[in-house]
């Protein structure tokens, strides 16, 4: 096992944090450890930090600096935004109903389903297309009779498929249906101006643009007096009670700044490399499928169904030879249900257990592409032969 | 072939024995790698996290277990081939009027077949289980499956399913010690596992007692019917076949001048059929799906050892091989308890020779021959 080349293809569940973007946050741990809330030279000093990390975020997604509420993470941007929107719309007596599709992550999914049964709140999915795009008219339908949010992924997770945004979030203003998206995936790799994109609200993660783990934000449109899921003191606009995490704040706008400078050669790098990926399986595995859109999708991302392949097995082979994937189905306890985003997009419930999902990222050289090809093909048709044997 | 480039897939368990024979792998540089199958439960039992050979917390002891040994692990989902192979045959057994051993069928099927291909996939050389057995070379070539050290542990019984091509793939590094040592080393290596208890029941019925899974897989086994004495008298009604078993005395809810055993289950008529102490004991019976470990039936009869449970102890006996994988056993004494569903294994001494499935009981009972001539 000592020396086994190992090449990581999963930058959609997590980044490697930047070197620009730790020294940037060093200072914050030991050096400038005032309570961001206090007012002496020390508090002010994180408090200033903070506040330079919030202008920097807002430049990026075209907003005012209050519209910018730090979290924990993308999950709980996503509970806040939705949980909040539902609390609000009962204080203002609106229509207790969520919208939203069937290939959300499952912040947003569990969020409205808890909310359904303790709320007794209507739940209103919208459907998707074969990629797994929302279908404008229908989510116009879903519209109609209000909703207290509407919660739309931006890019999917699993498949990669980006949704029209600014259609979308058209049609909710047209129907006075706040709009809520998890852009976590989006983060770094597509335009995040909220103008442009016209939404209501926002969710980012660091994690996934080159910044540490345990620190997101909500973007909250000015004039949503959202109601707030955490109390205690008056942090983030009274949204976020809780101390400050201000060198993680200060590592996400780092990272958020340096993917938005250096868009340009990021995502050619990472576009390329995919299309050398999805090149490769599609001629070098027989039968092999690219799910999700293959234009409208992030450039980092390639997922394929596999149909025959295992993918938890297909998983461990990978593994076994140094080889970072996921797939929407598989999981540590080795009991995969179908994946609900495959079914979605009209996958068969056999085909729903064959998802992979390779994405490439900043350290991903063609070499890696090269080698993670020989790999899967042959681990591919390894499991077959292993399935036929099985079969007799 | 150094041991360095050598893989071995061992199948953990979180317990005791698949840690430590996880450990000794490591220790002697095979390079391992730990797998745990995904078995199946039903969902009226709380669904596959209820399968006590892979709970939650089995799971994450295995995973740990292997992170401490520096190890790869991985759960491979076998759900639904243990369904169709195991838990089936469980239920066809108790159907056919057996009382049916699944833990064999695993391992013919599940553990050395389904496992061992998939670990054979994945560039592994051997599968090791934390089973107590050795497998030896024979000096004229091929290989012998032996009884484990510990006398008390020996687990060769549920492994007499075991093929040459097998044997010589699959490793026991547990097997030549006596479990108090491997405790120990369970100890000494700083392992979770050293104190947890050994399993005992079905793993595929959780929490759940049998009676309660064949109610609802099977309800025909579970249906009255007449309890007759050997001559045919009814005697009184069962509750369901399955919850008898041969030799049984307990639960039979008769009030006879002596005391009653089960002497067999005749599903075709859903009649138990009960007798005395006496009438229990037989000789003679016969053996089907029998698996020669050497890959060669024996052409002529022979004297060996033959266990009829996996409980019993192994007795004298003259095994006859018979054609189309069936084999006749008589036993020099009559035995009580011959069971049609339990294995009945064939052993040299400590060499387990193979085994079969007891089909049926051939002879009258010696004791109620001597009845009828008086």
């Amino acid at each position: 096992m000592t020396g086994m080349r190992e090449v990581y293809l999963d930058y959609s569940a997590s980044t490697p944090v930047d070197p620009r973007v730790l020294e940037a946050m060093m200072p914050y741990f030991s050096e400038v450890y005032g309570n961001s809330t206090s007012s002496h030279r020390q508090g002010r000093r994180s408090e200033s930090a903070i506040e330079e990390a919030r202008a920097t975020v807002a430049r990026i997604l075209n907003c005012r600096p209050s519209e910018i509420v730090f979290t924990g993470c993308g999950s709980e941007s996503d509970n806040l935004a939705i949980r909040g929107a539902a609390w609000l719309a009962r204080r203002q007596g609106k229509a207790m109903r969520l919208i939203t599709s069937p290939v959300e992550h499952a912040a947003v999914l569990n969020t409205v389903r808890q909310l359904a049964d303790l709320m007794d709140i209507e739940t209103v999915i919208a459907p998707v297309d074969g990629y797994g795009r929302v279908d404008p008219d229908r989510f116009a339908d879903a519209c109609r009779e209000g909703a207290a949010v509407a919660s739309i992924i931006y890019a999917n997770n699993e498949v990669g498929t980006v949704n029209d945004m600014p259609s979308l979030a058209s049609i909710a203003r047209q129907h006075d249906v706040l709009f809520h998206s998890d852009a976590v995936q989006a983060g770094g790799q597509l335009t995040l101006d909220v103008g442009e994109l016209g939404v209501d609200m926002l969710s980012l993660s660091a994690h996934k643009f080159y910044g540490p783990k345990g620190v997101g934000l909500l973007y909250v449109r000015d004039g949503i007096d959202l109601t707030s899921v955490s109390t205690g003191g008056g942090h983030e606009s009274g949204l976020r009670a809780g101390t400050h995490n201000t060198a993680f704040i200060v590592g996400l706008a780092k990272a958020l700044e340096l993917a938005y400078a250096e868009a340009d050669a990021r995502l050619s790098h990472f576009h390329e490399l995919r299309e050398r990926l999805i090149d490769g399986v599609l001629a070098r595995i027989a039968g092999a499928k690219l799910s999700g859109h293959p234009a409208q999708r992030l450039p980092s991302h390639a997922s394929f169904v596999l149909p025959g392949i295992d993918a938890n097995a297909l998983l461990m082979h990978l593994d076994m030879n140094g080889i970072a994937a996921s797939s929407g189905s598989a999981c540590k306890t080795g009991n995969p249900e179908p994946a609900a985003v495959l079914l979605a997009l009209g996958f068969s419930p056999a085909d729903a257990t064959c998802g992979l999902r390779l994405s490439v990222g900043a350290h991903t050289t063609a070499a890696d592409i090269d080698y993670a090809l020989d790999v899967l093909t042959d681990a591919a048709s390894k499991l077959r032969a292993l399935k036929r044997a099985l079969a007799t | 072939m150094s041991k360095k480039d050598s893989r071995v897939v061992v199948a953990m368990s979180g317990g005791v024995d698949s840690s430590v024979a996880a450990a000794l792998l490591v220790r002697a540089g095979y390079d391992v790698v730990g797998m745990m199958m995904r078995l199946w439960s039903d969902d009226s039992m709380g669904g596959a996290d209820h399968n006590r050979c892979c709970t939650p917390d089995q799971m994450r002891d295995a995973r740990r277990i292997a992170d401490q040994l520096g190890i790869p692990f991985y759960v491979l989902d076998s759900k639904d081939v243990f369904r169709d192979r195991v838990v089936q045959y469980f239920i066809d057994g108790h159907r056919a009027g057996f009382t049916p051993n699944p833990c064999l069928e695993c391992n013919r099927h599940i553990r050395f077949d389904w496992l061992l291909r998939n670990a054979l996939a994945l560039d592994a050389d051997y599968l090791a289980t934390g089973h107590y057995a050795r497998i030896t070379k024979r000096p004229e070539g091929g290989w012998l499956l032996r009884k484990g050290l510990d006398p008390g542990k020996d687990q060769s019984y549920i492994l007499s399913v075991m093929g040459q091509e097998q044997l010589s793939r699959t490793l026991f590094p547990v097997g030549g010690y006596p479990k108090a040592e491997v405790r120990r080393m369970a100890g000494e290596l700083g392992l979770d596992a050293a104190n947890r208890k050994d399993s005992q029941d079905l793993c595929f019925l959780g929490n759940s007692d049998y009676r309660d899974f064949l109610q609802l897989h099977a309800p025909d086994v579970m249906a009255p019917g007449p309890i007759l004495s050997s001559k045919g008298e009814v005697l009184g009604e069962h509750k369901g076949l399955a919850n008898y078993t041969i030799g049984q005395r307990k639960g039979l809810g008769l009030s006879y001048s002596e005391p009653l055993y089960v002497l067999a289950m005749n599903a075709i008529a859903n009649a138990l059929v009960v007798g005395t102490r006496d009438e229990l004991g037989r000789d003679q019976f016969l053996a089907e799906r029998v698996n020669w470990i050497s890959g060669v039936a024996p052409t002529d009869a022979f004297r060996a050892e033959v266990k009829i449970r996996y409980r019993a102890q192994a007795k004298e006996a003259l095994v006859q091989p018979l054609g189309s994988g069936e084999m006749r056993v008589k036993f020099d004494e009559p035995q009580r308890g011959i069971t049609p569903g339990q294995a009945a294994v064939v052993y040299d001494g400590d060499v387990c020779l193979g085994g079969g499935v007891v089909a049926k009981l051939e002879e009258l009972p010696v004791a109620a021959g001597a009845v009828q001539a008086g």
